[in-house]
């Protein structure tokens, strides 16, 4: 008989995970995805999400904690509600993306991986995120603005203050 | 949503079904979708493995390996479970093709997944996206579970008696997982560092088992290389080099977006007519052609067919077909500068050849656009990303070092006017263009 599990997570994310690690050969092919669904429910990889996953896959907390730190969308703290993303790599620098980088840095008053003190936007630079082809483009969360111009990003921004912005996860 | 494009002379085989909602099963089934791969049921291994050799399709991630060939490694009589895996890491800047394909055509995916698997006897496949795909993963994951009800995947898929299953995963930001054996590494749950080769991955590759790991856009191709025909596939392109590609034109172009041309296709042509030439009548100063490994051309070099061996001969590579267009304004040690902090940021750590190689590159290129560079620096840059060349444990030292020497050669007396304080740059544009990725 399976024992009620006590579960920092929510019960559907604890099911979701319950199942995912049935899919594969080996259980611990499910830490990379794992982590990043506990990110996207609790904001972060907490410690207490470090010592349930490590629980979960029969590792140990810093197997958990050595992937954690190589991979860039991993943080252990938190951001803001939305995370502003603005790629500045080749295509995107060609099309303004530094331009609407500064502009959100000025709009926001705050740098690269910061956070505004009412906890509502972060920003960061990001590398290509596979949309050079619509430069510039910029990810707030999972969602991807493209074409953008600093007249575009202020909406984008606008939508997002105003609560009306789109939130894939 | 990514603007679709499109242009007389594209030849559309792999993008046929981009706009027409085949991310629908019906719809793809509809557009002759699952096809391929029952045909290939009823035919065997052999037949698939002979027919994709004569298609000339060659690897879309960027080595431009021939996929018939790459499957045909894979040994018969073993005992370990065997693995397909599509690779849909797409980080190269410049390129952003699987990007549509996972968008609108799903399920080629999944089907160009099966094919594979049964040319090599794979009982289970793995298509992994960059974490940033989020919403991609969504529109595959719901492909994958409208194959699974239809029965083309699971236990006894088409009623054949043959059984495949497919599971999507998601990475978390990095770009030297889209290497092969990183890639395995991080979806064995470990930290995507490259491994040793030899063994090969189609020997010894996922889990210990013999594994074939393709590009997103060439598993697409597979399932129309059945219905076409394979000698069909390989002559829309050009000499051993089947099929058309997915190119990516963005920078400067009047008209950036992924068109579908024939391999071969004329570089100056899929600028100048498919992309509608220089954005606002510039000049054209130089083009970076396949992804931002690949060494650049100058605006006399242009007149080369977009295939894997034209390009070789030209001193470059078609790389991931992600064309970068630089117009006359564009400062050649800001753009090299960005191109190796990207590298830098992006080295695994594994072999200090990369790790060090690519800080020292950043840092010395840094130096010289901030106006602080001597003479030497421009030798050091050219020596250094020459001996990176083949020195590293994984090719992400070579994708780091390449493009450096190209600029460094052909531009060098840009680097040179920086060095002599000629640029026209002021301290303040330095600053606010300096790279804050840390
Ligand atoms: C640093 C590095 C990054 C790579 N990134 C990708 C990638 O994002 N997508 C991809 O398909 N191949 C990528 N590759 C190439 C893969 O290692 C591999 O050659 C490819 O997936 C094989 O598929 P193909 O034969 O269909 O091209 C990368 C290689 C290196 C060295
Ligand atoms: S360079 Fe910005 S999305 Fe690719």
């Amino acid at each position: 008989m399976a024992t009620e599990k006590r579960t920092i997570f929510s019960p559907e994310l604890a099911a979701r995970f319950d199942r995912l690690v049935t899919l594969y050969p080996v259980k611990r092919s499910a830490l990379v995805p794992m982590l990043l669904y506990s990110q996207d429910e609790v904001g972060y990889i907490s410690p207490e999400v470090i010592v349930e996953l490590a629980d979960r896959l029969d590792i140990r907390t810093n197997d958990v904690e050595s992937v954690l730190s190589y991979y860039s969308m991993l943080r252990t703290k938190p951001v803001g509600k939305y995370n502003v993303q603005v790629c500045t790599n080749i295509s995107c620098m060609l099309r303004n993306g530094y331009g609407i980088l500064e502009h959100c840095k000025k709009r926001l008053g705050i740098g690269h991986k910061e956070v505004t003190p009412d906890g509502l936007f972060s920003l960061e630079e990001v590398e290509c995120i596979g949309a050079c082809c619509w430069a510039p483009a910029v990810q707030v969360n999972y969602d991807f603005y493209d074409d953008l111009t600093v007249e575009k990003m202020d909406q984008v921004l606008d939508d997002y203050q105003a609560g009306r912005g789109k939130v894939t996860v | 949503m990514p603007k679709l494009v499109s242009h007389p002379d594209e030849v559309r085989i792999i993008s046929r079904r981009f706009g027409t909602g085949a991310e629908n099963i019906d719809k793809y089934v509809e557009l002759d979708g699952y096809k391929a791969a029952q045909l290939c049921i009823e035919k065997g291994p052999e037949f698939i493995i002979n027919e994709m050799k004569a298609s000339g399709l060659r690897g879309r991630g960027g080595a431009g390996f021939p996929t018939g060939l790459k499957w045909s490694f894979v040994p018969k009589n073993v005992d370990r479970p065997k693995y397909v895996l599509v690779n849909g890491d797409e980080s190269e800047p410049g390129t952003c093709k699987d990007h549509l394909i996972f968008l609108h055509d799903p399920h080629a995916i999944i089907e160009g997944t099966i094919i594979a698997g049964l040319a090599i006897g794979a009982k289970m496949g793995f298509i992994y996206l960059r974490g940033e795909y989020r919403y991609l993963l969504k529109i595959m994951e719901k492909a994958v579970a409208d194959a699974y009800a239809k029965g083309y995947l699971g236990k006894n898929i088409f009623g054949s008696g043959i059984d495949f299953e497919v599971v999507t995963q998601t990475g978390a930001g990095a770009y030297e997982v889209g290497e092969e054996s990183a890639l395995m590494e991080s979806l064995e749950g470990k930290r995507g560092v490259p491994r040793i080769k030899p063994p090969f991955p189609a020997v010894v590759g996922l889990y210990g088992g013999p594994t074939v790991i393709n590009n997103a856009e060439t598993i697409a191709s597979v399932p129309h290389i059945f219905l076409m025909g394979g000698e069909a596939y390989a002559k829309v392109g050009s000499e051993r080099n089947g099929g058309t590609r997915l190119f990516g034109i963005s920078g400067h172009v009047e008209k950036p977006g992924v068109y579908e041309l024939p391999m071969g296709y004329n570089l100056k042509k899929a600028i100048y007519e498919v992309a509608g030439g220089v954005l606002g009548g510039k000049k054209l100063k130089a083009v970076v052609p396949g992804g931002s490994s690949t060494p650049v051309l100058t605006a006399d070099e242009l007149d080369v067919g977009l295939d894997f061996d034209q390009m070789g001969k030209a001193g470059t590579m078609l790389g991931s077909g992600g064309i970068v267009v630089l117009d006359e304004t564009v400062s050649m040690v800001e753009f090299a500068l960005r191109t190796i902090s990207f590298y830098q940021h992006e080295s695994c750590g594994w072999c200090i050849p990369c790790r060090e190689g690519t800080d020292w590159l950043k840092k010395t290129i840094g130096r010289v656009y901030a106006g602080g560079g001597v003479e030497k620096d421009l030798d050091n840059i050219k020596y250094l990303a020459e001996n990176m060349m083949g020195r590293t444990f994984c090719p992400l030292g070579d994708a780091a070092a390449m493009p450096t020497i190209g600029f460094i050669k052909k531009f060098r007396h840009e680097f040179e006017e920086y060095v002599r304080g000629n640029a026209g740059v002021s301290p303040a544009e330095h600053d606010a263009a300096l790279v804050s990725l840390g």
